[in-house]
């Protein structure tokens, strides 16, 4: 990982009167927009495109609001983890620790016009696009509160105002439907822009390759993101793939591979891709991640991997620990203030699991709502 | 009657003694409007009476419910003066066109995708001219990809674009059999309502001239049990047109099943604006001793079968049920009332084909009106050949027909 006081010294000069100002007794954290640039862990890898600068510009509230948003997101899916091995959540629950950076990074980059579309892994999509943690957990519980009224579950969650267009259970049946996100913003003149995410497992799928083909022929303005954490369950991409580079899977399509633990790089890599994709057409990034639990909840996630490459990416890679030591190298914060806002993330994500916990469950006319829109066609005829 | 469809080059002329145009009177009726929308449109029904259950109160309550927001009505005196009008003659395809173009004139979100559906014309003709007059990005040829453009119309109908996709062949939307299920049938119940899905997806389907078996697939038996979506299937150019424009202006996902072989029907329809109702029946011909319920071809082998039980003294009861998804059992059901028996005549394999489920729908709400079981006659459980005297012998004949209804009639 490069701080920045290893390239220009120009951020230096920056440093100086906050450095001079931590000597005194109480300083409060950086929330300065003063730019910071900082370089990503690696540089990217670009298949048929030139590819962005490896030096992100970014400022210590952003950098703070990422280590919150990831912390969030971390938290929140090592309770449900617990909550579904109480049985308050059943069915399926697919976590997303590990791979907070993908979507933290990508927010970054976009505003809330540009839709994103990904697969089940969508809980930490789904509180980036602006959903709450109590719509979350109502949810999981399959409360009336939860966003899609509880009848969606984990794998369905949706926020149409803020262009989140799911939460998809068939794996790759949502780049099909982001192809049509994107046709719709084209139709529309929008200039905006859509992320259609799906796994390594996903990128084997022939639709893929459907959507692809129309993407490219339509120059629609898509966003093909595969989030490589290198298991499709319990298959790891070697024995699933013939190529694992899927960045260059696009062939016609240029593609670029990010390292998906940098916060940072997602952030550089998505602003690129919007920017590219709105003059030349489709572009794929493969995000280079990793998830920590296993598959879902039923999966322990050991018995094809070994603890010690789990351990070692934690360790090595994570992206909230990434976060941490940037703002401590670079002084915007102290350790202890990192600490209270882990605190008061786990105090915010008990409360709203408290909260969703003695929320009620749908009433039983639930069942036959929003089946048709207004109802017609349910039931014609009551004898 | 109608007088049957000879083949797929040859027209035939309808002269309908029981024609929807000539027995209706257009309704002028102030019904609530749910889509708030002022229009100068007219509701046909098509029988022409306000209340099909002259009896209870329940019924006409029934009656209300059955309006949708793609039969916004008003009452308009300008519309009694019209129906003096003698519209115009055209064939199903055109009708559909017709239709169709008149959609997308009205609204500019309405978009068409399917292969071959733009610089080509439309495989059936359905479409032709209206790339030229649209443009590329509004009938958009797409790849051989059915499971992605299906996928995508989907996607784009969840943003608020109106797609029209169309299966070249209906068979061939087996390829995205996924999207229409998960994806059209239940986004809007797995989000909550948060989105709704306004698409229509049509195409050509059912036995047709030797297509051989692949080709003379009947999806409306594999459709019926997705949630959320609505199937149409329409048999006259008035229904076509009629159908076409309600499924577009309906906000929720339609399946409309047009027949290969039933492109070519000629017919005379009204120069006025009308919409047909997606969930209603149409009574064909009405009658006294037995309800024969049918749909799309079908339709033309009962009125054909209806001509030789006339010569022998039955009064057949020809009803074209039009919705598959759900069924108008309001029209069926006071159809079963007055005759009590019903045949079921259907294109669909024995197992698992719309009949069943009508046969069973029927049997659970009428069962205290039936003299007599409710038969069924289905295509045999078998992929449909390719030499013709075999192909004859897969699908249901008049002759069956007739024998049928008298050994009910007994």
């Amino acid at each position: 990982m490069a701080l920045s006081h290893l390239s220009s010294t120009r951020s230096n000069r920056l440093l100086r009167p906050l450095a001079a100002a931590a000597s005194s007794l109480c300083r409060p954290i950086s929330t300065s927009t003063e730019p910071l640039v900082i370089e990503t862990s690696i540089p990217f890898t670009p298949h048929k495109c030139e590819p962005p600068s490896r030096s992100v510009e970014t400022n210590p509230q952003e950098l703070l609001t990422f280590f919150r948003d990831m912390a969030t997101m971390r938290r929140m899916e090592i309770a449900a983890d617990s909550l579904y091995k109480a049985k308050l959540i059943r069915g399926f629950c697919h976590l997303y620790d590990g791979q907070e950076a993908v979507c933290v990074g990508m927010e970054a980059s976009i505003n809330k016009k540009d839709c994103i579309i990904t697969a089940y892994r969508d809980h930490c999509t789904f509180l980036g696009r602006g959903g709450t943690l109590l719509e979350i957990f109502s949810e999981l519980m399959g409360r009336q509160g939860g966003c899609s009224k509880g009848k969606g579950g984990s794998m369905h969650f949706y926020k149409k105002e803020s262009g989140f267009y799911g939460g998809h259970g068939i794996v790759g049946a949502q780049v099909p439907l982001g192809c049509g996100l994107a046709f719709a913003q084209k139709y529309n003149k929008d200039e905006n822009v859509t992320f259609a995410l799906y796994g390594d497992g996903a990128a084997n799928q022939g639709q893929l390759f459907e959507a692809l083909n129309i993407s490219a022929l339509w120059d629609l303005p898509i966003i093909l993101v595969c989030e490589n954490n290198h298991y499709g369950m319990g298959t790891a991409e070697w024995r699933a793939a013939k190529s694992p580079s899927y960045y260059k899977r696009g062939d016609y399509v240029p593609g670029l591979k990010v390292d998906g633990m940098d916060v940072l790089a997602v952030k550089q890599a998505c602003k690129f891709a919007k920017e590219h994709v709105l003059k030349n057409g489709p572009i794929i990034l493969e995000m280079d991640t990793y998830r920590y639990h296993g598959h879902s909840m039923s999966d322990p996630g050991s018995t094809y991997r070994t603890r010690d490459e789990i351990s070692g990416v934690r360790q090595e890679r994570d992206p909230i620990e990434r976060v941490r030591k940037l703002v401590l190298g670079h002084d915007l914060a102290t350790e202890k203030e990192l600490k209270d806002i882990e605190k008061e993330i786990r105090k915010e994500v008990d409360e709203a699991i408290a909260k969703a916990k003695v929320s009620p469950m749908p009433e039983p006319s639930e069942l036959f709502t929003n089946v048709y829109v207004k109802g017609f066609g349910t039931e014609v005829f009551h004898s | 009657m109608a007088t049957v469809f000879q083949g797929l080059g040859a027209t035939a002329a309808i002269t309908a003694a029981a024609n929807p145009l000539d027995s209706n009177k257009f309704l002028l009726s102030s019904r609530r409007s749910f889509s708030g929308k002022k229009t100068s449109l007219v509701v046909v029904r098509s029988d022409g009476s306000l209340n099909l259950n002259t009896g209870s109160s329940a019924g006409a309550r029934r009656l209300d419910q059955l309006v949708t927001n793609a039969v916004a009505t008003k009452a308009d005196a300008a519309a009694a003066a019209s129906a003096s009008k003698p519209g115009h003659e055209l064939l199903l395809y055109e009708a559909l066109r017709e239709g169709l173009e008149e959609e997308m004139d009205r609204d500019n979100r309405v978009c068409v995708m399917g292969e071959d559906v733009g610089h080509y014309g439309g495989s059936y003709k359905v479409t032709r001219g209206l790339a030229d007059k649209f443009g590329d990005l509004r009938v958009l040829d797409t790849p051989i990809a059915e499971n992605a453009f299906t996928g995508m119309g989907i996607g784009a109908a969840m943003t608020g674009l109106r797609p029209i996709v169309e299966g070249m062949n209906m068979g061939f939307l087996l390829l995205a059999f996924n999207q229409i299920s998960n994806n059209c049938g239940m986004l809007h119940y797995t989000s909550g309502g948060q989105f709704t899905i306004p698409i229509v997806i049509r195409g050509p389907g059912g036995v047709g001239r030797q297509l051989g078996a692949e080709h003379s697939q009947r999806l409306e038996s594999y459709f019926q049990s997705i949630p959320g979506i609505q199937m149409v299937a329409c048999s006259t150019p008035y229904n076509a047109k009629g159908l076409m424009k309600a499924a577009i202006r309906s906000e929720n996902p339609v399946i409309l099943f047009e027949h290969v072989l039933l492109y070519n029907l000629k017919e005379r329809i009204p120069d006025e604006e009308y919409i047909c109702n997606l969930e209603e029946a149409e009574m064909v011909r009405p009658g006294e001793h037995i309800t024969i319920l049918t749909y799309s071809r079908m339709r033309y082998h009962v009125m054909q079968a209806a001509k030789t039980l006339v010569n022998k003294g039955y009064d057949p009861e020809v009803i074209d049920i039009r919705s598959l998804k759900p069924f108008d059992l309001h029209t069926i059901g006071n159809s079963v009332k007055k005759t009590h028996r019903v045949l079921i005549v259907e294109e669909c394999m024995r197992t698992g084909g719309i009949g069943a489920s009508l046969t069973a729908a029927i049997n659970e709400n009428f069962i205290d009106y039936l003299d007599a079981p409710i038969v069924c006659l289905s295509s045999q459980d078998v992929p449909t050949p390719y030499a013709g005297t075999l192909e004859e012998f897969t699908i249901v004949q008049p002759a069956q027909i007739v024998t049928a209804v008298e050994q009910l009639c007994q």
